[in-house]
């Protein structure tokens, strides 16, 4: 038997963020306590509704009398540290994280990384021009490696992979971060459809057997198209809509109502272009779901554009 | 066979009036003044009781509480219901005999923190899935999850303990729980002292049930049945939780009675991560009936026999409510047929497809003289209508309010322009009332909003900018600076008698099997239920293309299908006493033999309820879904 704490008043924690004393409650993450002090540390692994997978490294921090850089987010903060976010080692390890990101990953849809990307100088060119797409990395022999050639740089490039009506897989962008094969697991979803393959740079997200969606576990809930940070994963609206280039997010609006599926009220937000829902998301402080959705609240809107 | 291509529903843009037995396009003026003139001539010629108004409850909170003060103050009747006939009504019957209030106890929170769970009746895996992800972090977190389904569902695949009982035992299997909890000295004595009356009845009463007894009736091993009583009574946290398993049945109210009982034996109610939890359908089957679109209640849960209740709505509204309870939906439905009730409102329901044996209920519609649909689609119902008033859709085309499972009020906000010719609920309930002399001036869901929350009191403290602040409110809420426990019912545990309040009673019920009896023409007994990515009827569902969906099928256990000697996608005959379909096969080795399962997901292609049986809960008027007698026959060689 267990006794669910209902939650004593938390401690707080001080500590030092580039010179400034912070002060936040006890567990928190040195992301949190950035963010709380108005600092923007670049993320990409990191998920709000997720534990961390420390996969990505572009958060890392210096604290005083730490050998390594630190991922800031999933190290908790400690009384009396001393954390520098800004200093020439975080910005050579940010500039060479990106640049091995960005040189092997197609990152032209995730939000914000040009502007890091500047920011630290990275030139993801100079590994060389990029080598030639791969006709389907699932197709991958284990242990089977070609060797590289030295004057292209090895991509994880591959065809866009369209094979049902509700969501793309586009792994040319994605970056390992874990996050879909975690909202997909055990963290919400439960169904286990997806997880990683492969091993080093043949590391990939892959279905069991390598299996199109359709023959898969996978119940579209699109929960992990939800938390993908890269746009490897899309709606199938929102990738027919940017292949006829008529995705233009400038023109959206966003409104958070609720699903009307079920009693549970979930809330959904519709993404809406020219009267036309385009993309479902959830809110992710949403205590009902937690940014999670069915199928039916992700995809099952259509019955009121059918006009 | 493959699913036959029927296409979406496509939105009504123009109104529909009947001439000469057809439906034609005409005016907004036109439609509109038809509708009243037939609500006007029915209360000339025959008065205020033989009208009806069908509710939705998918429409707002606001559109609700509007369409049952049109019905109460303009036409002057009770006779409002909706859906929650079909579904949940024996959850609030159960519920709000003994607690007086018919909402789910607690919130998804405390699921999480529960000790153990039972889902009784239920398949949230697939019905509620975000509701399940909340069972599954408690299970993650060491929770032990109880299923009792008569289908091994992929919920139960989650359990620690699965019992497979026999469609309609639940009352003998309950009872045996109770007995076992009694006898092993582990019910919660200090709280059945305190909080209920009625124990010693009610113990004397489930001691036919030993173990022995309860697997005879039921097929749940005696050691399963054991172990549950065992470690719920024991349980820091028990949560109990059910949907249609329970409900659809005729005996829907005292199912969810015996579910209560053993709540109140372990003193599982009314505490911070214990409680009673019935599963809405639909998104607003709460709201609906918290705004009073229900006959025996008004806004906010009051009781409809209560004088001063009475006035306070009279004096706001101007109105002469009928100091009596209306007819429910079941009754309703009775009325028509002998006439009684010749007039009827419909607002987004589709009682054609969905009601039991649902030739009998088109019998029924077409017997009336005025029906006025109000929907976004042409559903089959709108096709026997006299007047067709195109609405909008309440989730993204207009503003208000749901009510979820957890009683949490939370904001509908208008995310598109419905379609051009289409009209908001609430402006056209509106118009109606203006018509028949009542000028009504809302400016939108909010004003509506605010005159409730100045009649209902556990409303009352949630402004539209409190519930956007907050994410949603669970009601009770009854003051804008304060914010109730997350649970119901925590003055049970009150050591001061004034405030415990009228005690918990237990219910002495008696087990009474299924009314479709199970005989050598009909060995069968099928089940109902629903699919993950479809919705009821499958008029909102099928607008949408899912890798997931295979159609209406017939379910059965490999056992089954062999004894038969049919195979998967053959097409076999299904009749019961009622009528005939056919439909493909599915091999579910989830089912047992002599158990069949299908959903009502596609009547357009296969429709169900022309087999399902109509016998009712007499409490609730619940129809017994979830248990009819069939026989399955191979098809005849066609050349
Ligand atoms: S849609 Fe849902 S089930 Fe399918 S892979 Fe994504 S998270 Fe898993
Ligand atoms: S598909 Fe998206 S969410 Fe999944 S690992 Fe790749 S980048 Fe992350
Ligand atoms: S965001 Fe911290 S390691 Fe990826």
């Amino acid at each position: 038997m267990t006794i669910v704490g209902l939650g004593l008043p938390r401690r707080l924690v001080e500590f030092t963020v580039d010179g400034e004393a912070v002060r936040v409650p006890e567990g928190s993450t040195i992301l949190d306590a950035c963010a709380a002090a108005g600092k923007d540390i670049p993320t990409l692994c990191f998920g709000d509704t997720l534990e961390p997978a420390n996969a990505c490294r572009v958060c890392m921090v210096e604290v005083e009398g730490s050998r390594t850089l630190v991922p800031s987010c999933s190290r908790k903060a400690e009384p009396g540290m001393v954390v520098r976010t800004e200093t020439d080692r975080t910005r050579l390890s940010r500039k060479v994280v990106l640049e091995l990101l960005g040189s092997a990953t197609d990152l032209s849809t995730t939000p914000d990384v040009a502007g890091w990307m500047a920011e630290c100088g990275a030139e993801p060119e100079r590994f060389g021009p990029p080598a030639p797409a791969s006709d389907d990395r699932d197709d991958r022999r284990p242990g089977e490696h070609e060797i590289p050639d030295g004057l292209t740089a090895a991509t994880v490039r591959q065809p866009v992979k369209v094979d049902n009506e509700l969501y793309v897989r586009d792994y040319g962008k994605c970056i390992q971060c874990y996050k879909c094969v975690d909202a997909c697991g055990e963290q919400w979803q439960n169904t286990f459809a997806i997880t990683m393959a492969g091993r080093g740079f043949d590391a990939r997200i892959s279905t069991e057997f390598a299996n199109p969606l359709p023959d898969s576990a996978c119940v579209y809930c699109g929960n992990c198209v939800e938390v993908c940070p890269t746009g490897a994963l899309s709606f199938k609206r929102e990738h027919d809509k940017r292949e006829a280039g008529t995705w233009d997010e400038s023109r959206q609006t966003a409104t958070t109502t609720i699903c009307t599926f079920c009693g549970v009220g979930c809330s959904l937000t519709l993404h809406v272009q020219d009267n036309e829902i385009v993309k479902v998301t959830s809110p992710h402080e949403s205590s009902v779901t937690h940014g999670n959705l069915c199928i039916k609240g992700r995809f099952g809107w259509q019955h009121v554009q059918n006009r | 066979m493959k699913r036959k291509n029927t296409e979406p529903y496509v939105r009504l843009t123009r109104p529909l009036v009947r001439d000469s037995g057809e439906l034609r396009p005409a005016s907004w003026e036109e439609a509109l003044e038809r509708a009243a003139a037939g609500f006007r001539r029915t209360l000339d010629t025959k008065g205020p009781e033989a009208f009806g108004m069908f509710s939705c409850a998918r429409a707002t909170n606001e559109m609700n509480y509007v369409a049952q003060k049109f019905t109460r103050a303009v036409i002057g009747t009770n006779n409002v219901d909706s859906c929650n006939r079909t579904c949940h009504a024996p959850s609030v019957a159960g519920l709000a005999r003994v607690f007086d209030s018919g909402g789910g106890t607690s919130s998804y929170q405390e699921i999480e923190d529960a000790d153990v769970i039972v889902v009784w009746g239920g398949n949230p895996r697939e019905a509620h899935p975000i509701f399940f992800q909340h069972v599954l972090k408690a299970v993650h977190r060491g929770a032990k999850l109880f299923v009792i389904d008569p289908r091994r569902t992929s919920t139960a695949s989650w359990a620690h303990r699965r019992l497979q009982l026999y469609v309609g035992t639940d009352i003998p299997l309950a009872h045996a729980i109770a007995r076992e909890i009694i006898h092993s000295g582990l019910a919660n004595t200090a709280f059945i002292e305190r909080a209920t009356e009625g124990f010693a009845e009610f113990a004397a009463s489930v001691e036919p049930w030993t173990l022995e007894a309860a697997e005879e009736t039921t097929g749940v091993p005696a050691e399963l049945i054991r172990e549950l009583a065992h470690t719920y009574a024991r349980a820091d946290r028990g949560q109990l939780s059910w949907t249609l398993g329970i409900t659809e049945h005729h005996n829907g109210t005292d199912n969810v009675l015996s579910l209560i009982n053993l709540a109140l034996l372990a003193g599982h109610v009314g505490r911070y991560g214990a409680g009673l939890n019935p599963l809405r359908g639909q998104n607003n089957v709460q709201g609906g009936g918290d705004m009073g679109a229900i006959p025996d209640r008004m806004p906010g849960f009051q009781n409809i026999l209560d004088a001063d209740v009475r006035a306070k709505f009279d004096a706001a509204w101007g109105s002469n409510i009928p100091p009596h309870k209306g007819l429910n939906l079941t009754q309703m439905l009775d009325a028509m047929e002998r006439g009684d009730l010749t007039c009827v409102y419909i607002i987004g329901e589709n009682p054609v497809q969905s009601e039991a044996d649902c030739e009998h209920t088109i019998k029924r519609l077409s017997n009336v003289e005025h029906l006025v649909v109000q929907d976004i689609f042409l559903t089959k119902t709108a096709q026997l209508a006299d007047v067709v008033l195109p609405a909008s859709a309440a989730w993204c085309e207009s503003d208000g309010t749901f009510t979820n499972s957890e009683r949490r009020v939370q904001r509908v906000r208008k995310a598109l322009e419905p379609p051009e010719g289409a009209r908001d609920d609430i402006q056209l309930l509106c118009e109606l009332a203006r018509r028949l002399g009542h000028d009504w001036n809302y400016q939108g869901g909010e004003d509506v909003w605010n005159e409730l929350r100045t009649l209902s009191p556990m409303h009352a403290g949630m402004s539209y900018a409190r519930l956007e602040e907050l994410g949603g409110i669970q009601w009770p809420c009854y003051r804008e600076d304060e914010l109730e426990p997350t649970f119901l019912h925590g003055r049970l545990w009150e050591e001061d008698p004034a405030k415990r309040g009228r005690p918990a009673p237990f219910t002495v019920i008696a087990h009474s099997p299924p009314v479709d009896l199970l005989t050598e023409d009909f060995p069968i007994r099928l089940t109902t239920g629903r699919r993950l990515d479809s919705y009821n009827t499958g008029v909102q569902s099928g607008g949408f293309p899912s890798p997931l969906r295979r159609g209406e099928t017939l379910d059965l256990c490999p056992a089954d299908a062999v004894r038969l000697g049919v195979v998967e996608d053959e097409v076999v005959r299904i009749s019961s006493r009622r009528g005939e379909i056919e439909a493909p096969v599915r091999i579910d080795e989830g089912l047992r033999p002599g158990l069949a399962f299908m959903t009502f997901h596609f009547p357009d292609e296969i429709d169900v309820n022309v087999i399902t049986i109509e016998a009712t809960c007499p409490v609730a008027g619940t129809a017994e879904y979830k248990a009819a007698a069939i026989r399955v026959e191979k098809l005849p060689v066609t050349v």
